[in-house]
């Protein structure tokens, strides 16, 4: 605890967000700053930042949930290879994501088998234990595609496969920074997963868009530094990469993880729900690994499921452009009253990680900006 | 199309303690026994949804209350079942202002084939936790289900006290202070481990404990200045603080950093990403007091072996009725009533 507590100095978080005031008052104008990550709106929303961002400081959290990106044919495939009798094994949120008809969780209403796992380890263990077909439904990042390569090139059971959801982080960026509507004028970087890509990753990004991007942690601290850091950019027209995570992160970052990423898998476009086609934003398993991937191992069905339409109530969902930044929850008519994480409509209210849900959790983020604990 | 078929069945989030057991008490319990829309002065009743209910008699008032216990496990570090039965019920009557308890009564209802051993020593730990409060079972009753209608053992208990002046949990005026008699989550987060087989090399520990003695020389040392008392049991003290700001009709502003919370406590919590203030305490109590009294009621709390962790979490405010922020430090935030279980059957 003392070493998280070393980042969470008060005082210090104090003269930070007197000196983040200070650069935004002296840019003069709006300014909004887009962070890809559900980790950082956790610990913003957690922490209270947004309470003591000055007033024309704009966080927008972009497309950085896995879950809530995964499209709805992706959760399709899931369905219907767990409809053909194979034994699905996922993440927890993963379950309830709607797709055109239905969850996973609703598969499992009507008789499939789904087994929920922290890890890919333990998706390995199952399979180990039965003769039955086990699909991995993998999702994430980069961060979380490392893991799946990782135990794919250590060997797996022959009843196992891999039916990836797999996203690759940068490529979004390029064309959210592309988007006619976006007010972004510079991007915070998911610290862990620049642990991984190196903080280099970012700088051909940079030179093409001449938007500046900072490297950050998940405590406060970390979080406010690396902001100050951004509107000092975009105050001095100085685009650059910026390392604000020099604990964890370098400019080349895991070598040895890079190599086996780029081993198991390959970048193609592909979409991502709500935002648009991402070029190279997909990753899917290299053909040398044909065995092991649940899409070239089975005929999957998907042409069955694609009779039903989006329910009314999905239609109304702005999931997409609270994602793309261009709209914030309480933008959306269903928050907080038909769709409750209990009952989500859109995948960002199902997913620990998603805006929807965060904002929930912490009841909504009404302007507390004057509030003061006079105790 | 899930929200389609809500709540047309129990779910474990009607029992959370929670926004959704709320709406199923006041849909569902309150249209059956509340017949009477004018509820006659004398009687606190269940539309009241205090921590118990009351009678007048003369100038003092009867108070009542029952619970029903049902844990997972009903052994955990720091105590069982069978203690949790008798401090749940004398602590809700100590927190209508009730602390000297009449009588206890004790139903329990066993699972065929449960081991007669562990039957005893829920029942020996039933009776310690009895000394402590200064209290009596005076009546029971013991019922037998067959195997698998029951997991293992469920205990009822009802208790009565006399009150010379209720404490109500809507009692809250802005300006009020508001005090917590001890550290946070110990209850829910040991509970959690255990079940979990979280190896933790930690030393948690429920914090279940008859507290109406804490209670009495709290009422004794400031009888006027103490303005709402509730205990944070589920859903904690975000739920529990929740209910008395909007029954109070003020806003709750806490500070963060004074909120007491044990080491193994907090780093369970970021382990597990669970806010401790949204987890279960079975020997704690939320009291609202006047500022001119805080130092007395600290010092009268301080003084009691199960107050010495008591602190100053918060304060009234006018502003956001119903509406619980939290000063992190950092900024502000608004703590959230929870909607379900984050841990089912704790208490």
């Amino acid at each position: 605890m003392a070493n998280l507590l070393e980042f969470r100095d008060p005082i210090r978080a104090r003269a930070l967000a007197d000196a983040l005031a200070r650069a935004t008052g002296d840019v003069g104008r709006e300014v909004s700053l887009m962070h890809v990550c559900g980790s950082h709106e956790q610990a913003i929303a957690k922490f209270g930042l947004r309470s003591a961002f000055p007033r024309r400081l704009n966080v927008i959290m972009g497309p950085g949930c896995p879950v809530c990106i995964t499209d709805q044919p992706e959760i399709d495939e899931a369905v219907v290879l767990a409809q053909q009798g194979a034994r699905i094994a996922t993440y927890g949120d993963m379950v309830r994501v709607p797709g055109t008809a239905g969850s996973l969780a609703d598969a499992q209403a009507r008789g499939a088998t789904i087994d929920t796992v922290y890890s890919i380890a333990q998706a390995i263990d199952l399979a180990r234990e039965t003769t039955d077909e086990v699909v991995f439904f993998a999702t994430g990042f980069e961060t979380t595609a490392v893991a799946t390569a990782a135990v794919i090139l250590a060997g797996v059971p022959k009843n196992f496969s891999i039916l990836s959801a797999h996203k690759y982080i940068p490529p979004v960026m390029e064309i959210v920074a592309e988007m006619p509507d976006t007010r972004v004028e510079g991007f915070l970087a998911a610290g862990h997963a620049a642990t991984i890509t190196g903080w280099g990753i970012f700088e051909p990004f940079v030179a093409r868009h001449q938007l500046p991007v900072v490297v950050a942690g998940f405590e406060p601290l970390d979080i406010l530094a690396a902001l100050l850091k951004l509107v000092e950019l975009v105050r001095d027209r100085a685009p650059a990469v910026v390392n604000m995570f020099p604990r964890c992160v370098t400019r080349e970052g895991n070598r040895n993880a890079q190599r086996q990423l780029w081993q198991v898998f390959r970048p193609i476009g592909g979409r991502w729900r709500g935002i648009a086609h991402i070029p190279n934003g997909n990753l899917r398993l290299r053909d040398e690994w044909a065995a092991v991937d649940a899409r070239r191992r089975f005929t999957i069905d998907l042409a069955s499921l694609w009779r039903h339409a989006p329910s009314t109530l999905a239609r109304q969902c702005i999931c997409g452009n609270i994602m793309a930044g261009i709209a914030s929850p309480a933008d959306c008519p269903l928050f907080g009253g038909a769709c409750v994480p209990d009952s989500p409509v859109g995948a960002c209210m199902v997913s620990s990680e998603g805006t929807c849900r965060i904002w929930h959790q912490y009841g909504g983020v009404p302007n507390l900006g004057d509030v003061t604990c006079p105790i | 199309m899930s929200h389609l078929v809500a709540d047309d069945r129990i779910m474990l989030k009607h029992g959370a303690g929670g926004r959704a057991m709320r709406r199923l008490i006041e849909e569902a319990f309150l249209h059956a026994f509340e017949t009477d829309p004018e509820v006659p002065a004398g009687l606190v009743g269940v539309a009241a949804m205090d921590d118990g209910g009351a009678v007048r008699l003369g100038d003092r008032w009867l108070v009542m209350t029952t619970d029903s216990h049902v844990i997972q496990p009903p052994f955990f570090p720091g105590g069982d079942i069978g203690r949790l039965a008798i401090a749940g019920t004398v602590n809700d009557l100590a927190m209508m202002g009730a602390p000297d308890i009449l009588g206890l009564t004790c139903a329990v209802i066993l699972e065929e084939g449960f081991p007669r051993a562990d039957l005893e020593r829920i029942l020996a730990s039933m009776r310690v936790a009895c000394e402590e409060a200064g209290a009596t079972v005076i009546c029971g009753d013991t019922k037998v289900m067959g195997k698998g209608e029951l997991d293992g053992i469920v205990i009822n208990t009802a208790g009565m006290a006399l009150a010379p002046h209720l404490v109500r949990d809507g009692g809250l005026r802005p300006g009020d202070r508001i005090i917590v008699t001890g550290t946070l989550g110990d209850h829910g987060m040991a509970v959690m481990a255990t079940r979990h087989g979280l190896a933790l090399d930690l030393d948690l520990r429920s914090d279940v404990a008859p507290i109406n003695g804490l209670i009495r020389a709290v009422l004794t040392a400031a009888p006027d200045a103490i303005t709402a008392m509730k205990d944070p049991t589920r859903g904690g003290a975000a739920s529990a603080l929740h209910e008395m700001a909007s029954k109070s009709g003020v806003g709750v502003t806490l500070d963060e950093a004074a909120l007491p919370v044990r080491d193994a406590v907090r780093g369970v919590s970021e382990l597990v990403g669970i806010d401790p203030l949204l987890v279960a305490n079975e020997g704690k109590a939320l009291l609202g007091v006047r500022a001119a009294a805080v130092g007395r009621v600290l010092e009268a709390l301080r003084a009691h072996p199960l107050g010495v962790d008591a602190a100053l979490i918060g304060v009234c405010t006018e502003d956001r009725p119903g509406m619980v922020i939290l000063d992190t430090g950092f900024g502000r935030r608004l703590v959230a009533e929870p909607e379900g279980e984050l841990l089912p059957r704790i208490c």
